[in-house]
């Protein structure tokens, strides 16, 4: 064992750097993945039947296939594609193709959008039918009933599967390391490893950050939990 | 008793579910303070009736005016009538609010929040006022003290206490209540037969669907006795209920009082 190399000042530079790119790409992807869950969700359940397929055959998709093949084809698949070769120096969006964190966050948010689009679809589904009846016959519009009683009841009812998907996503996101320019912690371990021939050590370290990253979610989900299922809690008086 | 304002009026209230003809044509007439018990043995369409009334059940044919404003009614795909404007519909259900055999309170807001909830967002009244409004109501129910809690953590009557706090929250013009104590343990029946009793007293007008024969009889001033879609007998609730003119009511209530 070699641990002197792991903690010289330029080794805990790049391992920093790449906990920062981690946790960058990780709240960026979980920020954009929940805005279009939500909107996919939305969509499951709503009544258009063509929204409903269109989006049901994207999570059947994204949920059936490798995230790491989602990563190559979005990084490697659509930059061989001419029509986007023509675009990419000069036609935005297309610029952003060219960006390795971009190809990276765009797979990411997709994938966990995927997830957590039919996590909380499942619950909107799952939310008591006299709810919504009580809802409307105290005169609340579709879309209050939705703001006020359904979503904040599913998103609550959504919230342990969901920390288990942030928790997910966290190690994810050392796929990105599969692109090249990419340097996460993930690749900031592997050239440390390259560097110095010590993949012990140097992946040691990376899980032992990625491990305290998911002990401080964990514990930051505890209190949401506790607050906002309160209501499903066991009574205690 | 019939120069005080009309509050309700359910007419020719039809509704079938496929070829099953649930409800052919029942009638309902609520002048202010009335206090109207709707019985019938399951399956007769007393709790279709008031869904019908609000229109958590679509009705095939009827109409509905509520204080003297017609609900527009237009017919929809499936040959029922839907509301022809969403905005009255809503602006009159607030004012029938209406209390649920399982309660339906919204389990992630607590007891206080499920009664300021529609006040607030709905008719919207502020937010001051409609606690106000919701203190003055669960000291009525005989709940003060429960105001944080959710409704999980309370007791079956306690709940539906809740909800008629609730629906008195909502000031409205008539008080819906669709088998109010169907779902409560026995010993907890009581304690929501006396606030619905209080209520009666305050001249709150008020539909109830109910098995309970004594708050059919000491209560309500009129008694309608459904069966099989269409009212059977109705009128003063010791009359009917002492001198059943039917065999059905007759064998009905030999039935219930078991």
């Amino acid at each position: 064992m070699n641990w002197e190399v792991i903690f010289r000042e330029e080794s805990l530079a790049m391992y920093g750097e790449g906990l920062l790119t981690t946790l960058g790409l990780l709240i960026s992807s979980l920020a954009i993945g929940g805005v279009l869950a939500l909107i996919f969700a939305l969509m499951l359940t709503g009544q258009s039947r063509v929204l409903q397929r269109i989006v049901g055959a994207y999570t059947f998709v994204i949920r059936g296939t490798p995230l790491l093949i989602q990563v190559y084809m979005i990084y490697y698949g659509l930059a061989q594609l001419e029509w986007i070769q023509t675009r990419w120096d000069t036609v935005w969006p297309w610029t952003y193709f060219k960006d390795a964190f971009f190809c990276a966050l765009l797979a990411f948010s997709l994938n966990t959008a995927g997830y957590t689009a039919e996590m909380l679809a499942g619950a909107i589904r799952e939310t008591s039918a006299g709810e919504i009846e009580s809802a409307q016959a105290f005169g609340m519009s579709r879309f209050q009933l939705m703001l006020r009683i359904v979503l904040p009841s599913a998103m609550r009812r959504t919230l342990p599967a969901y920390s288990n998907e942030v928790v997910m996503m966290l190690h994810s996101t050392s796929l990105a390391s599969a692109v090249p320019a990419m340097l996460d912690l993930t690749a900031a371990a592997s050239r440390i490893y390259s560097d110095f021939y010590l993949p012990f050590e140097a992946y040691l370290f990376a899980a032992a950050i990625y491990l305290c990253c998911t002990f401080c979610l964990v514990g930051a989900f505890k209190p949401l939990e506790r607050h906002f299922l309160a209501h499903l809690a066991p009574r205690t008086n | 008793m019939d120069d005080k304002p009309l509050k309700l009026q359910a007419l020719d209230i039809h509704k079938q579910f496929g070829s099953n003809e649930v409800l052919k044509g029942v009638s309902l007439e609520a002048h202010a303070g009335d206090v109207i018990s709707i019985i019938g043995s399951s399956g007769s369409g007393k709790s279709t009736f008031l869904r019908c009334v609000n229109l958590l059940e679509k009705p095939n044919r009827g109409r509905i005016l509520v204080a003297g404003e017609e609900l527009k009614l237009v017919p929809g795909r499936a040959g029922e009538l839907q509301a022809a404007d969403l905005k009255q519909l809503q602006r009159l259900r607030t004012k029938l609010a209406m209390v649920f055999q399982h309660f339906n309170l919204w389990a992630h807001l607590t007891v206080l929040q499920n009664i300021i909830e529609a006040p607030i967002h709905v008719m919207k009244v502020s937010r001051d006022e409609a606690v106000a409004r919701a203190r003055k109501y669960l000291a009525l129910v005989d709940l003060v003290k429960m105001e944080d809690r959710y409704p999980a953590h309370l007791s079956g009557g306690q709940q539906q206490r809740v909800a008629i706090a609730r629906s008195l929250a909502m000031e409205p013009e008539v008080m819906l209540f669709d088998e109010p104590t169907s779902a409560l343990d026995p010993e907890l029946v009581s304690e929501v037969l006396k606030v619905m009793r209080t209520l009666a007293l305050e001249g709150r007008t008020m539909v109830v669907v109910t098995h309970e024969m004594g708050f059919a009889r000491e209560v309500a001033n009129h008694l309608i006795f459904l069966h099989k879609g269409l009212i059977e007998e109705q009128g003063v609730p010791t009359d009917v209920l002492t001198r059943p003119r039917s065999e059905r009511l007759a064998q009905f209530l030999s039935g219930s009082l078991k």
